[in-house]
């Protein structure tokens, strides 16, 4: 275990790459998550269209074949990215597209009732989604968004194979120089585990954050 | 976009065969979920506690953390403790291990579901443990629950390319290869992806249709 | 007497409420109980006590003079384990308020399969038994519907059938009419009758159908608040009630009606 312990600073360094590339495609994921799933119940044909393909596409193809795709295609169009941005876009666009059907999905289960008041208290289109759906929407949807975002966490670990240095990648080349495999591997899986469930109990406080007043059917 | 169509289609046999290991490993691997996923969710309910804890550790060490590492594990350490075991093996194990901990939550909302009347019933009626489960627990538990198990069949192959990391030639790797012998990306790369997004797209489509026929 | 159920000092707490507080009952062989009594007072928790649905707190139940909940090992007595209560619960059957058939079994195969899979008696045998019981419930041209497909009465016919197919010397009633609607009682009634009358089972029978339980009980047992308020007679209980919540509690029965 001492080899552990001289060794880091290297597998630190590796976890706070994977919390950056997690907290940054984060970012983009809920960014398009809205976006599309919010597109995905537009009263314009076309724009549902749009959003189901996107949706279809980006939840159809694998995560890494999408990954390798932008980082060794994109190039021979002319389009050179650092492999940080690659991964970042390469989670947004496809994890995004899992957000988009929670999204959508929440919005959905709002109780048609709460549409309808709105409508007759003359709300605005908008006004309607602000006021009454999403805020209504947003408790459903947390649940959901947590284990998306723990998936986005373990997804991070695919950037390894792209050349980016994050936690899995210097648990690897440790491994190599070291033959340490147990130690080095186990210590990786109990940090994962441990930032996992960070994300989870953050998700927890949200939810209970967003519950209060709002208590469905419980009578005090 | 530059696409050499020759090329693409002269790249397609090598393609097709490693498609084969692909859908080989998909189903092994599913395999292994699926009846080790049960296995988990009865265990869960069991009322010792020795058996309760260790699986739900388990289960939620193995749900949180990457694929990719316990795929590492497999083929890294386990050599070091005497057992050696083949890439595709490894992969097997590795994949259907990760995605028996989704299963098993799948199986327990099943079970969860079943009336407590049911269970009541079948106490009455004396049934041991062993046949309460098989003759009437499991058979009201898995029908509505078998789209989900599908879902879950179409994630892990999308997911069979991290396989490539322990060196199994599946499709995504070959391509890999194929693109790395001429420096040419962009066919073997694209032809790949869609080959992945067709076959998504027909699952997604002959589950929907299975939702249906079930839900009769 | 040689009683075949008796509960000593059974006393059953859920958390904090008492459900059955100290309740002493012994129930003869062949002996037909209807068991009365407010909600919540307790009824069907003796029941479960018996067909060991629920634990008990405190006091113990004898069946055929045998301990339910405790056992011998080793000179010492302990705590009933799986293998004794199995043995014991193939004296017992119960008949559930909501049926609990198995939805994804016809009527024969609800009746056949603990027989064959339970007590291990051969596919064909236990159809056969499973046919006679049907038949005997009136249902011998529903043998191989499925129970959605069934009316209520039916189902909890069909339910009975169940319960009888695996021989039991004690029978258990749950309120078996409190989810029929109102005309599908009799016909279920209707076998409950004939049963008492033409077998020496013993029955006890949780009802809220008064004049049922006053026409084939042998005895009538009141319960209020977890405790027996007063047992006897069907003619004496229910014309001179000598207890004064008996008295309360049938009044605001025969109100309601």
């Amino acid at each position: 275990m001492s080899v552990i312990y001289e060794a880091r600073y290297i597998l630190l360094d590796g976890m706070l790459v994977t919390i950056k590339i997690t907290i940054l495609s984060a970012i983009v994921v809920y960014f398009m998550a809205f976006i599309a799933g919010l597109a995905a119940i537009s009263r314009f044909r076309v724009v549902r269209v749009m959003a189901l393909l996107y949706t279809e596409f980006f939840r159809g193809v694998s995560l890494l074949v999408q990954l390798f795709w932008l980082f060794f295609v994109l190039p021979f169009l002319g389009i050179n990215l650092q492999p940080l941005v690659t991964a970042i876009i390469g989670f947004g666009l496809c994890l995004g597209a899992y957000g988009a059907e929670i999204v959508r999905g929440a919005i959905l289960a709002v109780p048609r009732g709460q549409i309808e008041a709105a409508i007759a208290l003359n709300f605005t289109r908008f006004q309607r989604m602000r006021k009454v759906i999403l805020p209504q929407a947003i408790q459903a949807m947390l649940p959901p968004f947590g284990n998306l975002t723990i998936e986005l966490l373990k997804a991070t670990a695919l950037v390894s194979l792209i050349t980016i240095q994050d936690l899995t990648f210097r648990a690897h080349t440790l491994t190599l120089t070291t033959m340490r495999t147990i130690e080095v591997f186990t210590v990786v899986l109990v940090v994962y585990f441990v930032l996992a469930m960070c994300i989870s109990l953050a998700f927890k406080w949200l939810e209970r954050r967003a519950g209060v007043g709002m208590e469905r059917g419980v009578i005090r | 976009m530059p696409f050499d169509w020759d090329f693409a289609k002269s790249i397609l046999p090598r393609l097709a065969e490693a498609s084969i290991i692909t859908v080989q490993a998909t189903v092994c691997a599913f395999a292994v979920a699926a009846v080790l996923g049960l296995m988990l969710a009865i265990g869960r309910r069991s009322q010792y506690r020795e058996i309760r804890f260790p699986i739900i550790g388990f289960v939620e060490v193995i749900r949180s953390t990457p694929l990719l590492i316990q795929l590492y594990f497999l083929f890294f350490v386990l050599p070091h403790v005497g057992v050696t075991l083949p890439p595709f093996t490894s992969g097997v194990i590795g994949l259907g291990l990760h995605y028996s901990t989704y299963t098993s939550e799948v199986y327990r909302a099943g079970i969860e579901s079943v009336p407590k009347g049911q269970w009541e019933a079948a106490l009455a009626l004396n049934y041991s443990r062993y046949h309460m489960f098989r003759r009437v627990i499991l058979p009201q538990a898995i029908p509505p629950v078998i789209p989900a198990l599908g879902n879950y069949l179409i994630s892990m192959f999308k997911d069979t390319p991290l396989l490539a990391a322990i060196t199994v030639m599946e499709l995504m790797h070959t391509a890999n290869v194929i693109a790395s012998e001429r420096f040419l990306y962009v066919e073997p790369m694209t032809l790949v992806g869609l080959i992945f997004l067709g076959v998504s797209v027909i699952s997604v489509f002959f589950l929907r249709y299975l939702e249906r026929r079930l839900a009769r | 007497m040689n009683s075949i159920v008796r509960f000593c000092n059974v006393t059953k707490t859920f958390g904090k409420l008492v459900v059955l507080d100290s309740v002493n009952l012994d129930i003869a062989e062949g002996e037909k109980v209807a068991v009365i009594g407010a909600s919540g007072s307790g009824k069907s928790t003796l029941l479960r006590t018996l067909m060991t649905l629920e634990t008990v707190n405190g006091g113990e139940i004898e069946v055929e003079g045998e301990p339910l909940w405790h056992m011998r090992r080793n000179d010492k007595v302990v705590s009933a384990d799986e293998a004794h209560l199995r043995r014991m619960r193939t004296k017992i059957g119960m008949v559930f308020q909501q049926f609990n058939l198995f939805p994804h079994m016809t009527a024969l195969r609800n009746v056949y399969d603990p027989v064959m899979t339970v007590l291990g008696i051969g596919k064909e045998k236990a159809i056969e038994r499973a046919v006679e019981l049907l038949t005997m419930v009136g249902l011998e041209d529903k043998l191989n519907a499925f129970p959605a497909q069934l009316s209520g009465g039916q189902q909890q016919r069909v339910a009975i059938a169940r319960a009888l197919a695996m021989r039991p010397r004690i029978m258990l009633f749950d309120e078996i009419t409190s989810a029929l609607d109102p005309e599908l009682v009799g016909e279920v009634l209707n076998v409950i009758r004939k049963l008492a009358h033409e077998h020496d089972l013993t029955m006890i029978i949780v009802t809220h159908e008064m004049r049922f339980a006053r026409e084939i009980a042998d005895r009538v047992v009141f319960l209020d608040g977890g405790r027996i308020a007063e047992q006897g007679e069907p003619s004496q209980l229910f014309e001179n009630p000598l207890n004064e919540r008996t008295r309360v509690f049938l009044r605001s029965v025969l109100e309601a009606r």
